[in-house]
């Protein structure tokens, strides 16, 4: 008997049957369950709620205040990881960056290792990688404990409960603002939590606009462009809130980029009904204090920077080689930095921070120091700089100047480069879970161009309107 | 506290306060935390249940692990695997994605169907949200009629009491035919409890009671037999052929889709070679 003989003996069975036993068999189920919990459950008032947890979820699912709250608290949450990050990674830096790559590379000199293996290791893979972990380990042991603490107090599901509507009027599933709030820490957890989306159509709308949402990766460069260029355009006194809140409002661009996203494929090539889903919202559950901030530094803010450090080391060699290898004159990195130049200047940008991103396609954590890097082996004031190739070890006040002074950056430029860090194409390992949860070619690829071709689109457009006023 | 007699839903379950845990009379004192390794196991715990009702606390209590725990529908989207050692004998425990029912049809309640339809576990622990108790109850029905070597672990009975809701454990036990146990997981009450039920269930040392069969029409039960006979007949090794049966009566596209190509197939092959080595 094959397959299909048993399908075909399924349908003539149907057949003798009565036409709704189906719902029959689901109803007695219910009625069984419904039975057993009337007996075995007594409730005083037939279902009480404390009356904090009422008073709580009308203020925190209210049509104004809702919002208002869920700004303020995520501004709060952005606020604290700035300004209590700052000083951590200050530390870091002066002791991983300023002096532990001058004992290590005096070590390797005092060894008598070759110029090209010092370089290579101590310049490339080690400079690289206490870069990352300077920037990336203080913000994400602040920024991660406090959206865990929020998850676990069971505050999710109400941000999920307010954004419903704009979901619903975007063609998208209401469960998509979860999914979205998961790529808030990393796009592939986000791509990977889409599987609560029942519906095929709507699950790739998550998927494909995951990207949107502002991963641990790209966290750092906007921090960094919101601090020395936006909150340096304020008064000292109020540079910390002028910072947060250029950060903020990148993110929210992300989340209106997602909801127009969503729109405008589910009015073209993902059309269909949106579904009708039950959203729980969970009791209010003191959070654990002390056992959230352990799990969650071990399991998220771990696991983040293993990965970041991992894909540093390699990036930061790659880096180095690029610019010590010499073809015609010029080092690799300065044949691809002029060549790009023509398109970074259409998007407002210039040719180092394209030639950055493409280093930076496994890991978004490296943009910045590979930006910083470049223009300082490159730029015309060179000489004033380090040796070729070695990752630059300056302190943020620094940073600014140099990429100024010598890499020519104007206000457009940061502008431009935090749109283009929301906007741009997937991470390698964002595209690698896409393709292993949709098994398609072709959402694969929509879901890694469609972002490259809007950040393009996007950059261009305000580059061409800041030049024209 | 005797653990075969539920506790009646007047006298609370005995909060474990820190130092009875390495007390030797506890018998959480036999529980070795084996992590992620089982090494040779010698039986399987499967951990079912609603979303949001705790079954990654659960997990994390038997296991030892940190697997992620969070307030709120589908925090677990994939199976995880831990171990614990209890009685000198090792379990496998695998914590899988909630759901509200084996019916449902989305990629991570599929991942939670397909294990407890064909992974065959030992055991079936499923974790129940005491305040929601009506909406659970349909979940452990639906694993009721597949297997009866399950523990209904009633967790979140703090909340319960905190919304005033009292439950009478000893008619819910009599009705369900299995162990239930009341549960505070987060803080640990109640899992000395849950271990002894899973160590008794896994090894049948436990009244055994017939598994509950769904009330059916005849004809639908006659259809069941022919077609589940159709099903063992071309998938060999396949269990739970009369569950599958009634799907394709109901022509579930989903179970048509899995005949069709094949996975049914592959699902049932895995299950032969599991019971020849």
């Amino acid at each position: 008997m094959s397959t299909e003989a048993v399908l075909d003996a399924a349908a003539r069975l149907r057949g003798t049957l009565p036409e709704d036993f189906g719902d029959s068999v689901v109803a007695t189920i219910y009625e069984d369950a419904d039975r057993i919990a009337q007996r075995s459950v007594t409730s005083e008032q037939g279902g009480y709620r404390p009356a904090f947890d009422q008073l709580l979820d009308r203020a925190l699912t209210h049509r104004i205040w809702g919002f208002v709250v869920m700004g303020a608290l995520f501004y709060a949450v952005f606020w604290f990881t700035i300004t209590g990050a700052a000083w951590p990674s200050d530390l870091l830096y002066s002791l991983l960056v300023d002096n532990g790559h001058d004992w290590i590379r005096e070590g390797f000199v005092a060894v008598g290792a070759p110029w090209w293996l010092t370089g290579l290791l101590v310049d490339g893979m080690y400079l690289g990688t206490a870069w990352v972990l300077a920037v990336m380990l203080p913000p994400m042991a602040i920024f991660f404990p406090l959206f865990t603490l929020l998850e676990d107090f069971g505050y999710l599901p109400r941000v999920a409960f307010n954004l419903d509507r704009l979901y619903a009027r975007a063609g998208a599933h209401g469960k998509q603002s979860l999914t979205m709030m998961m790529g808030f820490g990393c796009n592939a957890a986000g791509v990977t939590a889409t599987r609560i989306i029942d519906s095929p159509r709507e699950r790739l709308i998550a998927i494909i606009t995951n990207n949107f949402s502002v991963c641990n990766g790209r966290w750092p460069t906007l921090i960094l462009m919101g601090t020395i260029f936006i909150g340096a355009a304020a008064p000292p006194g109020l540079a910390g809130l002028l910072a947060s809140a250029s950060v903020v409002l990148v993110a929210v661009l992300g989340i209106v980029t997602t909801l127009v996203v969503s729109w405008a494929l589910s009015r073209t090539v993902l059309r269909g009904e949106t579904s009708v889903y039950s959203l729980e919202l969970p009791p209010y559950r003191a959070p654990q204090f002390w056992r959230t901030i352990y799990t969650s530094l071990i399991d998220r803010t771990y696991k983040v920077l293993k990965r970041a450090l991992i894909m540093a080391a390699p990036a930061g060699a790659v880096i180095w080689l690029l610019g010590n290898i010499s073809v015609g004159g010029a080092s690799l990195a300065g044949h691809l930095v002029s060549g790009l130049e023509p398109t970074g200047w259409l998007l407002g940008l210039n040719g180092v921070i394209l030639l950055a991103y493409l280093v930076a396609i496994p890991a978004n954590e490296i943009v910045i120091p590979t930006i910083l890097m470049l223009t300082l082996t490159l730029g015309p004031l060179a000489a004033s700089g380090g040796a070729a190739g070695v990752m630059l070890d300056l302190p943020d006040a620094q940073v600014g100047s140099v990429l100024i002074d010598v890499g020519g950056w104007t206000l457009l430029t940061a502008i431009n480069l935090m749109l283009f860090s929301m906007l741009h194409n997937p991470c390698s390992t964002t595209v690698l879970t896409i393709w292993r949860e949709t098994r398609s070619l072709r959402w694969t690829t929509v879901a890694t161009l469609l972002p490259l071709a809007l950040a393009c689109l996007v950059t261009a457009t305000t580059a061409a309107a800041w030049r024209a006023f | 506290m005797s653990a075969d007699l539920p506790t009646p839903s007047s006298a609370r379950p005995l909060p474990a306060g820190p130092s009875c845990g390495s007390c030797a009379l506890n018998n959480v004192a036999n529980l070795k935390k084996l992590g992620v390794d089982p090494g040779d196991c010698d039986a399987v715990v499967a951990l079912a249940g609603n979303p949001n009702t705790g079954k990654s606390t659960v997990f994390n209590a038997l296991t030892g692990l940190r697997q992620h725990v969070g307030n709120w529908a589908g925090t677990t989207v994939s199976r995880a695997e831990g171990a614990f050692g209890y009685d000198d004998r090792a379990f496998k425990v695998v914590d899988l994605p909630g759901t509200y029912s084996l019916l449902s049809t989305s990629a991570d309640e599929d991942v939670a169907r397909n294990f407890l339809l064909f992974g065959d576990p030992d055991v079936t622990v499923v974790v129940v949200d005491a305040t929601r108790l009506e909406r659970n109850l349909n979940l452990v029905l639906q694993v009721l009629q597949i297997t009866d070597r399950v523990v209904v672990a009633l967790n979140l009975m703090d909340e319960a009491r905190r919304h005033h809701i009292e439950i009478d454990l000893r008619h819910l036990t009599r009705e369900l035919g299995v162990p239930v146990v009341p549960m505070v997981a987060r803080r640990g009450e109640g899992v000395p409890e849950v271990l002894a039920q899973i160590s008794k269930t896994a090894s049948g040392n436990r009244p055994a009671r017939p598994c509950r069969h769904q009330r059916l029409p005849p004809a639908v039960k006659r259809a069941i037999d022919e077609l589940a006979g159709h099903l063992v007949a071309e998938f060999p090794g396949l269990i739970n052929a009369r569950w599958v049966a009634l799907r394709l009566l109901e022509g579930d596209p989903g179970t048509e889709r899995a005949v069709r190509d094949g996975s049914l197939g592959d699902l049932a092959l895995q299950q032969a070679i599991r019971i020849a080595s």
